[in-house]
């Protein structure tokens, strides 16, 4: 592979990684802030306003470094893949300008007037603001998705006289079949960031008894909508997600299970490390005939490995792609157990008791995000060697003029740039969670916009 | 349809340029019209909830480009490389500024960001205005539709361009200067007190510099690009737009010496209305004028295909209506001058 093909991989990768880190928090915790304020609505007590306001700060901070961080993916698209620009622009070009057009300016008008507006909307409007600010951060999800599942698997298009790549069927992008299982899986995952952030603020206040009664009230609410979450991942979303790798990229579904010998009865492997020269797993524990009977409900059924594919057609990263998936099925099988017995210690009335459980909840923080970053690896790195399924090569889209030097420049610059937000995220994050939501701090509250509040 | 979407997308980066050239030029000006912390967090406050929804038509121009014209989006974001990639350090420097420096109330926290927010402020306006140059200028397209230019090489208009030369930075010192002007109008009309006063002294200094720039930048933009002169002469009604200019800088003059805030405001807005469509007007029918003329992209060659330019059409004007409703409504919203505390420390 040519240098300069490497580095705007990694540009890309570099950037999108760190960016998906906010906007997973922030779509999982916009669903929980209209829960928030529907409560607060229809008991009228003041103390979910103050919890929805706790975390309304948070998300603020998440959302504006999402916003930050998201801009240069939608200019990277030109600047580093000009060549699949050009080509496939007719298309995915639709549904990036849709993003702009329906979700960014529904987001950034709601956003200033739910952080800032609560005393000029009133009760009723304030929650409409919560809703809409929800709507957007959902919208832009689904054309973010529907994008990326247009390159797993091309729908809706046809075949230009210069060899690009036009719209055919408009609703054919939008109900790409793959987009609808791939949103699903994404928004789920997005809420268990959600709940388990929220889950482990609260066990935080419960273990170090500060703001109790809002601890109790951010566990309750994380472990029981990240049960639900965390469940319908496993089934119907995720199985049906493999399926539909298995029918349409087999040749990546053997790759992420390093199965590398078409049999019949594969076994699914939990276990070992692929060794790609060798074409095995080494040390490799695994479940006898279970990938046959998760792919096509046949003990016996045959799934081909990858010796049945040309090499040339095999994912370039097969080792990173086998443990970016185990690790997203690793963490999510954990995921479910942890919520399911916090769940039924919740119903049993010992969750807020159990100190070990509380910790189990509070140290569970990062992983969601493992897990979420995990699953966009197995999806991006197991449609290689491809840019655009069976259409185009990533070798193919790169910008032709711009260098390996220039690339590295830019990423450095990047990298150093996103160290320090990152730092400051934490540092402000954690600021918010140490001050808390306490009882008297509805007053005193001026931002920027307080205009909006004293109009 | 190219031609229909060619002034729908030079249509939204005008309404961009009117409405983030304002915050971009409040941020400009921040140090100099601002000096204490109350008086700082009343120039932020008087863009605070309007500047991130401002900046998505940037973002939804961008957009609309990518889908209208493939083919320009990957030559023209390709080429221009690194200024582009400047341009999104700046733009994560500046939300970044204006997000965080209420977090902390701390003698280093808050002027480092103000310094940080008015200097990223102050390089996007010089480095868009430079953007803006290098396409009224040409770049170095060749055969294959593409092409990449360095920051700088000689400063000439030769053959081998850099992003920067003695006409682009021109244009950028102007953009900056315009763009300080209106941005010293908005925050003159929302506030009051001495940084009312002050944004209105700037005004009038600055304006003279506006005068003098736009005529030198007009006579050397007909030297380097000789097809707006063309234009000129084949349609010739096309001198209403420089004319509304002429009218809107006039404007900002008279109604500043009538203290008519809203009414100068609204002048500079037509002044930069003038600017940009009057280089839309001289750069058609090409989209990426090219310094040897044969490999110039244009409105035809760059276009999508006719069917995702006429579905977006119809989404197109479904979502611009929602977004002139929710710019209206919080807009209105936040009507009349900003007030701010002085005893309230400003700590979200």
């Amino acid at each position: 592979m040519n240098e300069a093909l490497s580095v705007h991989r990694l540009h890309f990768a570099f950037t999108v990684t760190f960016h998906y880190i906010f906007p997973q928090l922030t779509m999982g915790l916009a669903l929980l802030l209209v829960y928030l304020k529907t409560k607060a609505l229809r008991t009228g007590d003041e103390h979910w306003n103050r919890a929805a306001r706790f975390w309304a700060r948070i998300f603020g901070i998440n959302f504006a470094l999402g916003v930050v961080t998201g801009i240069p993916m939608e200019f990277q698209f030109g600047t580093n893949w000009a060549v699949f620009s050009k080509t496939a622009g007719g298309v995915i070009g639709q549904t990036l300008a849709m993003e702009g057009v329906f979700s960014f300016f529904l987001e950034s008008s709601f956003l200033g007037l739910f952080l800032f507006g609560e005393k000029k909307l009133g009760r009723i409007g304030h929650w409409w603001a919560a809703f809409f600010v929800w709507l957007g951060s959902w919208l832009s999800g689904f054309f973010i998705v529907a994008t990326d599942a247009w390159m797993q698997h091309p729908v809706g298009y046809r075949l230009g006289p210069n060899g690009e790549i036009e719209l055919a069927s408009f609703w054919g992008l939008l109900l790409n079949k793959w987009a609808l299982w791939q949103y699903v899986h994404t928004m789920l995952g997005a809420v268990q960031t959600g709940c388990f952030v929220m889950a482990a603020v609260g066990a935080f206040y419960l273990l170090t008894s500060r703001h109790e009664a809002y601890g109790r009230t951010f566990v309750r609410s994380g472990v029981l909508v990240g049960v639900v979450a965390a469940v319908l991942q496993l089934f119907p979303s995720g199985d049906a997600q493999g399926k539909m790798i298995a029918q349409n990229q087999p040749t990546t579904l053997a790759a992420m299970e390093g199965l590398f010998s078409t049999q019949d009865g594969a076994p699914l492997a939990i276990l070992g490390q692929p060794d790609v020269k060798k074409r095995m797993l080494d040390n490799p524990l695994v479940v006898p005939n279970m990938l046959s009977f998760l792919t096509y409900r046949k003990w016996k059924a045959n799934v081909r490995g990858l010796e049945a594919f040309p090499e040339n057609e095999w994912p370039d990263q097969i080792a990173l792609l086998y443990f970016s998936y185990h690790v997203m099925v690793g963490l999510g099988t954990i995921f479910i157990a942890v919520l399911v017995v916090a769940a039924f210690m919740l119903w049993m009335g010992k969750l807020y008791k159990s100190r070990w459980m509380l910790w189990v909840l509070m140290l569970s923080v990062p992983l969601p995000y493992i897990a979420n970053t995990a699953g966009w690896m197995t999806a991006e790195l197991g449609r290689q060697p491809w840019l655009i399924y069976g259409l185009m090569r990533t070798a193919q889209g790169v910008s032709p003029r711009v260098g390996a030097g220039n690339a590295w420049f830019t990423l450095i610059g990047f990298m150093g740039m996103y160290s320090v937000l990152a730092m400051l995220w934490l540092l402000l994050v954690y600021r918010e969670i140490e001050q808390g939501p306490g009882p008297d701090d509805e007053e005193s509250r001026e931002i920027v916009g307080v205009a909006v509040a004293a109009d | 349809m190219g031609t229909i979407w060619f002034c729908l997308v030079a249509l939204m980066i005008a309404i961009y340029v009117l409405l983030d050239g304002f915050d971009l030029g409040a941020g400009a000006i921040h140090l100099l019209v601002a000096k204490t912390d109350t008086e700082r967090r009343q120039v932020l406050a008087s863009i605070g909830p309007v500047w991130d929804g401002n900046e998505v038509w940037l973002l939804a121009a961008g957009g609309t480009l990518y889908f209208a014209f493939p083919a320009l989006y990957a030559s023209g974001f390709s080429g221009f490389y690194l200024p582009l990639m400047m341009v999104l350090w700046l733009l994560i420097l500046r939300g970044s500024s204006i997000e965080f420096r209420n977090h902390i109330k701390s003698a280093v926290w808050r002027p480092l960001w103000d310094f940080l927010f008015s200097a990223s402020s102050l390089l996007l306006a010089v480095f868009l205005g430079a953007a803006l140059a290098n396409v009224v200028r040409g770049v170095p397209l060749d055969s294959s539709g593409y092409f990449f230019e360095p920051l700088w090489t000689d400063f000439r208009l030769g053959e081998e361009t850099g992003i920067l030369d003695w006409y682009t930075i021109l244009v950028g010192v102007l953009t900056l200067l315009a763009l300080m002007m209106h941005g010293a109008l908005w925050v003159q009309l929302k506030t009051r007190g001495p940084v009312n006063e002050r944004a209105r002294n700037f005004c009038w200094r600055v304006w003279w510099g506006v005068v003098a720039l736009t005529a030198i930048v007009t006579g050397a933009s007909f030297q380097v690009q000789p097809q707006i002169k063309e234009n000129f002469v084949t349609w010739p009604f096309g001198i209403v737009l420089p004319l509304l200019a002429v009218t809107g800088l006039a404007g900002v003059a008279v109604e500043l010496g009538k203290r008519a805030e809203r009414r100068a405001f609204f002048a500079s807005c037509l002044y930069l209305v003038g600017m940009l469509t009057s280089v839309v007007f001289g750069v058609y029918p090409m989209v990426l004028p090219a310094r040897n003329p044969l490999y110039s992209l244009t409105v035809d060659g760059a276009k999508a295909g006719a069917y995702g330019l006429k579905v977006g059409i119809i989404w197109w004007s479904a979502g611009m209506i929602l977004a002139a409703g929710y710019f209206t409504f919080v807009y209105r919203s936040f009507a009349g001058k900003v007030e701010v505390d002085p005893d309230s420390n400003g700590h979200d």
